[in-house]
C-alpha cells in the first residue's frame, strides 16, 4: 500500500497550503491593529475578542451579513422555482428552438458582469427597487438561473423517461406528477443546485456593491469601511472576513452527505 | 435520449425568459443604445454610430489587456485542470473522512470574492503576512506585489489556484464516483497499469464534469474583477490590469459610457465565441471516444 500512502500525504500537504492562508487571517483577527504591526508570530500570543465584539455590537457593521442572507435567499428561491420546470422541459421535450434557447441561457452566464453595471444601475433606479434586497437578488438571476437549469437538466435526464409515463398512464397530471414524484426523485440534484446557487451568489460583489447604498448593503462593501485616513485597521478588516466564511462553512456542512451523492449521481 | 416532439414545452421555459430577458436583454439593450452614442450628461447626446467601436479597437491599452487576460487564463486551465483531477483522484473513496474532505476542499469556494483578496493581501504582505515574510526574510528573496509586475503575477496565479482548483476537483471527483465498480474490476482482469485504467476508463468518463469545469473555469477567469481589484488594483503600473478592471475603470472612472459600452460588446462576443467554440470542440471529441 506504499502508493496508496504517497497519496494521502500529497492530499494532506494540499490541506495544509489550503487552509494556511485562512489560519493566517484567523490568526491575525484574534490581535489588536497594534500587535499586528509589532510581531509577526505564528499564533496570536495575546488572543483578543475585540475585533469580533466590534462587528458584533455596531450596527452598520451586522446589518451587513443581514443584507447578505436575505438576498441569496431570494435569490435561491428565484432560480429554483424558475429553473425546475424549465430543466424538466429541456430534458424531457424536443421542441422548436430548444438547444439554440439553451445555449442563449448558457450565453448570460458568461457575461462579464462589468458588462451590466452601469445598464443595471439605471434599470434598477427607473422601477425604484434600488437599495434594496431583491434588485440585488434579481440581478444575480443573470448568473444563477441559467446555471440552475444547466444543472438540474443533468440530473432530471439521469432519471429514466418511463417513470413520467407510468405515471401519466396512472392518471397523474404533470404539476401533480412533477411535485410529488419527480422532485423528491432528483432531491439531491436540488440540494447541490441551491448549494451553487447560494455559493455564487454570496461571493459576488460588483453587483451586490453597485445596486446598494445603505438599507440592502451586503457585508463584502461594509468591509471596505476599514480603510480609512489612518490606515488600515488589519484585525477588523480579518475579523469581519473570518465572519463571511461563516455562512458558507454552514451551507457546506449541511449539504456534506448530499453534496457527496448529488455528485455521484448527477452530470454535475 | 429519445425526447418527446412537444412545443407546448415552451410555456415550462416562461419563467425563466422572463426573467433572464429582464436581467439580460433590456441592460444589453441599454450597452448597445451606448455604444453607438457620445454622452456628456443627462440629455447631452448625439449618435456617433460606429465610432466608439474603431476607437476601442484602436486602444493598445485595450489590446494589453486583452493579451494579459488570455495569459492569465491560459495560465489558470494549464495549471488548474490536471491538478484539480490529481487532487480528486487521491480524494478518500469511503468513510467519514469523504465528507470531510469534501467540506475542506468547497471552503475556499464559498469566501466572498473581495474577501479572497483580503486574504491574500494580508498573506503575501512583506511585513505582516506569513508568505511574504518567510520569502522575504527567511529565503532572502525580495519579493512584494506592490512593486514587481512579476511578483503581482505570481501573486496573482498563486491566489487563483488557491481559489478554483477545488472547483475542478470537486467536479472531477463526482465524475470518478460515478464509474460503476465493475469497470475497475475489468480493469484488474485484464491486467491494466494505473495509466491505462486512468486513460481509458477514467478520462473519458469524466469528460462530461471536466467540460463543465473547464468552460466555467475559463469564463470565471476570463471574467475576474474582485480578487485583482483588491489585491492590486491592476497594478502595478497596468501589469494586472485585466479586461474587467479596464472596464469599469473606462466606465466608472472615466466616465466614459459610449466606449466603454462599445469595449463591453467586444468583450461579451469574445467570450461567447470562445466557449462556444470550447464546447462543439469537447462535444465532438467525445463523439469520437465513444462511437
Amino acid at each position: 500500500m506504499k502508493k496508496g500512502r504517497k497519496k494521502l500525504i500529497g492530499l494532506a500537504i494540499y490541506f495544509f497550503l489550503l487552509l494556511l492562508p485562512i489560519y493566517w487571517m484567523l490568526n491575525m483577527s484574534l490581535r489588536t491593529n497594534a500587535d499586528i504591526l509589532s510581531v509577526l508570530t505564528l499564533y496570536p500570543a495575546n488572543p483578543t475578542f475585540e475585533n469580533y465584539l466590534k462587528i458584533f455590537t455596531d450596527s452598520s457593521w451586522y446589518s451587513g451579513y443581514i443584507n447578505s442572507i436575505i438576498y441569496v435567499t431570494i435569490n435561491t428561491l428565484i432560480s429554483l422555482m424558475v429553473a425546475l420546470p424549465a430543466a424538466y422541459a429541456f430534458s424531457r421535450y424536443h421542441f422548436v428552438g430548444d438547444k439554440q434557447v439553451f445555449f442563449w441561457l448558457l450565453t448570460n452566464r458568461m457575461a462579464p458582469a462589468a458588462v451590466f453595471l452601469l445598464p443595471f444601475f439605471q434599470l434598477y433606479s427607473t422601477i425604484g427597487l434600488l437599495d434594496t434586497h431583491i434588485a440585488v437578488a434579481l440581478a444575480h438571476c443573470l448568473f444563477n438561473v441559467p446555471l440552475a437549469v444547466w444543472i438540474l437538466e443533468g440530473f432530471m435526464s439521469g432519471i429514466p423517461r418511463e417513470i413520467d409515463e407510468t405515471a401519466f398512464i396512472d392518471g397523474y397530471s404533470l404539476p401533480r406528477f412533477f411535485i410529488t414524484i419527480f422532485i423528491p426523485l432528483i432531491r439531491a440534484g436540488v440540494g447541490v443546485t441551491a448549494f451553487f446557487c447560494f455559493m455564487f451568489s454570496w461571493v459576488e460583489l460588483l453587483f451586490a456593491r453597485t445596486l446598494t447604498v445603505t438599507n440592502a448593503k451586503p457585508i463584502a462593501a461594509v468591509m471596505t469601511r476599514t480603510i480609512s485616513a489612518t490606515g488600515l485597521d488589519w484585525g477588523l478588516m480579518a475579523a469581519a472576513g473570518m465572519l463571511t466564511l461563516v455562512p458558507g462553512a454552514l451551507v457546506i456542512w449541511f449539504v456534506r452527505n448530499h453534496l457527496a451523492k448529488g455528485f455521484a449521481l448527477g452530470r454535475v | 435520449m429519445n425526447k418527446w416532439e412537444n412545443n407546448r414545452a415552451w410555456l415550462l421555459t416562461i419563467p425563466v425568459l422572463i426573467i433572464v430577458a429582464f436581467s439580460a436583454i433590456i441592460p444589453l439593450m441599454t450597452v448597445v443604445n451606448y455604444s453607438v452614442q457620445d454622452i456628456f450628461g443627462p440629455g447631452q447626446r448625439i449618435f456617433v454610430g460606429t465610432e466608439m467601436f474603431r476607437s476601442v479597437l484602436h486602444d493598445y491599452r485595450l489590446r494589453d489587456a486583452l493579451w494579459r487576460q488570455f495569459l492569465f487564463s491560459g495560465l489558470v486551465l494549464l495549471i488548474e485542470m490536471p491538478l484539480g483531477v490529481l487532487i480528486a483522484l487521491a480524494m478518500p473513496k469511503k468513510g467519514w473522512s469523504v465528507s470531510l474532505a469534501l467540506v475542506v476542499l468547497a471552503l475556499p469556494l464559498l469566501i466572498p470574492w473581495n474577501t479572497i483578496g483580503t486574504i491574500w493581501m494580508i498573506f503575501t504582505r512583506p511585513d505582516i503576512g506569513l508568505f511574504g515574510a518567510t520569502i522575504n526574510n527567511v529565503l532572502g528573496i525580495p519579493f512584494d506585489h506592490t512593486a514587481s509586475p512579476i511578483d503581482a503575477w505570481i501573486t496573482l496565479m498563486l491566489m487563483e489556484v488557491w481559489h478554483w482548483t477545488p472547483l475542478v476537483a470537486l467536479l472531477a471527483y463526482a465524475g470518478l464516483r460515478a464509474i460503476p465498480d465493475v469497470y475497475y474490476q475489468a480493469a484488474k482482469i485484464d491486467g491494466a497499469s494505473p495509466w491505462a485504467t486512468f486513460r481509458y476508463i477514467q478520462l473519458p468518463k469524466m469528460r462530461g464534469v471536466l467540460t463543465i469545469a473547464l468552460l466555467l473555469r475559463f469564463m470565471d477567469s476570463f471574467l475576474i474583477y474582485a480578487e485583482p481589484f483588491v489585491l492590486t488594483g491592476g497594478g502595478p503600473g497596468n501589469s494586472t490590469t485585466f479586461l474587467s478592471i479596464y472596464l469599469v475603470k473606462l466606465a466608472v472612472g472615466q466616465f466614459d459610457l459610449g466606449t466603454a459600452a462599445a469595449f463591453s460588446l467586444i468583450y461579451f462576443l469574445i467570450v461567447e465565441v470562445l466557449c462556444f467554440l470550447f464546447y462543439q470542440a469537447l462535444q465532438n471529441v467525445g463523439k469520437g471516444a465513444n462511437p
